[in-house]
């Protein structure tokens, strides 16, 4: 079955696909009444985000652009020192989609909302005539209560942090680059497509004052380092040898000529906490199915300009600077 | 396991800079080096040698990246075909934000409706041209010695497999005639040792195919030491001894490093692929101008893989970009915060000259890794 410019009209084809696949897999009280709104109850601060989804191929080793939408979402909302508890979506959808490949992204979704434990309560479909589109775009929003306090935030690095990520760094970034273009090698590369508010959780309560938590997606380690280093005017200060990155990932970009530390994650958060706080941050991480990989790869100083910098392997230094554009493989 | 892995031991890298300094020392004044190769340009960078270089040693980057290189009127013409009904243009990615004369680029054009795709191999390309038979794949052929035995493959193919909907726009260039160039210019400017180069880091990648012969001329002619290098920081630091060493014991010779992938024959096989279908020719270069014999155009029997000839498209005459000083950067006579546009009317987001359009030139480089 193709999806129409019916089933966008708000008739009965509209009603149709949203009971049969919409309602079907997203079930909750709230979505089941189909009111104009879903009626909440939430007290305290909250985090609030939104992103809009658009992926190319749509379902790529470790995840999918299904995955990537409760999961982008609910980590942002988590950075904030909050509990992610409930998800709209807008679905744009290409005339002439195939419904199955609507139905999987869809399941896709619901089990990760399941996995990260939030609802998706509320949301609308609009059908876009054959080519206004590429086949479907999804956006999120996501709404949490803070629980940290005072909350993280990216003005709050201190010279005498220390930055943790708690993972490998570019595979979501490599993985969706080597299927897009139909690339032979690195087979075995993955999308780490993960949430994290569990992990967030841990994190707070374990070391009790966090300075900055953050998922470094688009633009990658070095571009999310460079925007705290703005933000807090302060220089971040990395040991490259103690960055995790998977070999294969590592030998993909080498031949490519890309560097992971410019390639999004989905699954990766960075942690700024004092010194003291680190050994209880890192054993958080750890626990978690998402940081066993976790490691401290670097240090806050003070600097009159704010930048970030790279002590190499063999004891030289550079400079990361934030990413120009997208990253583009080079010619040999 | 990564096999490149030994070649990045801090403590082998360690022990080749003092083994450098020692050498250096010995040697008794500071000399000048040039690389020819961008991946040697980012490589020095990234790794963080280029700080810990003995203060004695000014190493410096040379005409070494193909996309930097590739004229504006290559661009303007890559863009033009761009622009043509029906034509899709294969191409690799760093070619995408390169701006011709005008200011766009492929990745501009795109928006304006143009087709282009990014390609990683030639033979991608024949393959787009195959699944698209009502359409003109068009791939502009940039590269140095490295990359032409791949595309004059993706020619043969083409050939055996009847692929009529694909052409080439031939913009490779050669490095030797540009070594040569550069130590032919005649230095007015220059007139003491102080600004000439001592030695060269020769392109690891290119030595693949091309061996050692080509480059004898630079020890036999001009006197000056010659090293194939790979691309690890060891490898490098090894290259960058020995040609220290040549220095002060007064022999200047072509020396090879990177033996685990360059013989001192080359790869024929590759050659003479390369052969069969280009022949050198005059080029047109980024910032250099015109060097004889050192590009390579489509012998007569393949003439119908030309998209000059097919689209009828043309390389137009270009002015030079005023206060650009890329020409210099490549003859080493200039670093590239010494240009006045440096970093603030040019930058990798806005590049004005050759050495900051792609990520391996050494503008860019030296802008993004902060070079000092």
């Amino acid at each position: 079955m193709k999806i129409l410019l019916d089933s966008g009209s708000g008739g009965r084809a509209s009603h149709r696909l949203i009971s049969d696949v919409f309602v079907r897999h997203f079930d909750n009280p709230a979505l089941r009444r189909m009111d104009d709104a879903a009626v909440l109850a939430l007290d305290g601060p909250l985090a609030m985000s939104t992103d809009g989804y658009t992926v190319t191929p749509l379902f790529f080793p470790g995840g999918s652009i299904g995955t990537l939408a409760v999961h982008g979402t609910v980590n942002d909302v988590a950075m904030m020192g909050a509990r992610p508890r409930f998800l709209s979506c807008a679905f744009i959808l290409e005339e002439g989609l195939d419904s199955g490949i609507l139905e999987r992204v869809v399941s896709d979704m619901a089990e990760a909302a399941r996995r990260a434990g939030v609802d998706i309560v509320t949301g609308d479909t609009k059908v876009v005539p054959r080519g206004a589109c590429d086949k479907l775009f999804i956006t999120t929003t996501g709404v949490g209560r803070v629980f940290a306090d005072p909350a993280p935030s990216g003005h709050s690095a201190r010279p005498g942090d220390v930055i943790l990520v708690s993972g490998a760094v570019g595979d979501h970034g490599l993985t969706v680059m080597v299927q897009r273009d139909g690339l032979s090698f690195s087979t075995d590369v993955r999308s780490d497509s993960a949430p994290l508010a569990d992990m967030v959780e841990d994190i707070v309560r374990s070391a009790g004052e966090v300075h900055v938590l953050r998922d470094p997606t688009r633009g990658g380690l070095a571009t999310t380092l460079n925007e705290i280093a703005e933000q807090s005017g302060v220089a971040c200060v990395l040991e490259e040898a103690a960055i995790p990155v998977h070999d294969s990932v590592r030998a993909g970009c080498d031949l490519l000529g890309l560097d992971p530390l410019y390639l999004a994650n989905e699954g990766k958060l960075i942690c700024m906490v004092p010194e003291d706080r680190a050994e209880a941050a890192l054993a958080a991480m750890s626990r978690s199915s998402y940081g066993r990989e976790a490691a401290l790869v670097g240090r806050i100083e003070a600097a009159e300009r704010p930048r970030v910098e790279l002590c190499t392997f063999m004891g030289g230094s550079r400079l990361l600077s934030m990413l120009e554009g997208a990253p583009l493989p080079r010619i040999c | 396991m990564d096999l490149s892995l030994p070649f990045r031991d801090p403590a082998l890298c360690r022990s080749l800079l003092d083994a450098l300094s020692r050498e250096l020392d010995a040697f008794g004044r500071p000399v000048r080096f040039m690389e020819v190769c961008g991946t040697h340009t980012v490589s020095i960078f990234q790794s963080g040698l280029r700080p810990l270089l003995p203060a004695n040693l000014t190493h410096l980057s040379g005409p070494g990246c193909p996309v930097c290189v590739t004229h504006d009127s290559e661009i303007a013409a890559i863009l033009e075909a761009a622009g043509r009904p029906g034509v899709i243009v294969a191409a690799f990615g760093d070619l995408l934000r390169v701006p011709g004369p005008d200011g766009r680029t492929l990745r501009s054009v795109l928006a304006e409706g143009a087709r282009v795709q990014v390609v990683y191999s030639p033979l991608d390309a024949v393959k787009l041209a195959a699944s698209c038979p009502g359409e003109t794949v068009v791939f502009p052929a940039v590269g140095f010695e490295t990359t032409a035995p791949a595309i004059a493959g993706a020619l043969l193919t083409a050939r055996r497999q009847g692929v009529r909907n694909f052409c080439i726009l031939p913009c490779c260039k050669l490095v030797p005639p540009a070594l040569r160039a550069l130590l032919e210019a005649p230095d007015e400017s220059v007139p003491d040792r102080q600004e000439r180069i001592d030695a060269f880091l020769l392109p690891g990648h290119v030595a693949v195919v091309l061996g050692l012969a080509p480059f004898r001329f630079v020890a036999e002619e001009f006197g000056r030491p010659a090293v194939v290098g790979g691309f690890q920081p060891a490898d490098i630091l090894s290259a960058l001894c020995l040609m220290v060493r040549m220095l002060r014991e007064g022999r200047p010779a072509v020396g090879n490093t990177y033996v685990r992938a360059v013989s001192e024959e080359g790869s024929p096989a590759a050659r003479q692929v390369m052969d069969a279908v280009f022949r050198p020719a005059d080029a047109f270069w980024r910032g250099l101008g015109r060097i004889p014999q050192s590009g390579l155009v489509l012998r007569g029997e393949w003439a119908d893989f030309d998209g000059f000839r097919c689209l009828g498209v043309e390389r137009k005459e270009t002015k030079p970009v005023p206060g650009c000083r890329c020409g210099d950067i490549l003859r080493g006579r200039l670093t590239p915060d010494r240009c006045p546009l440096f970093g603030t009317v040019c930058t990798p987001q806005n590049p004005t000259g050759p050495c900051m359009v792609s990520t391996e030139g050494s503008c860019a480089a030296w802008y993004r890794y902060g070079g000092r």
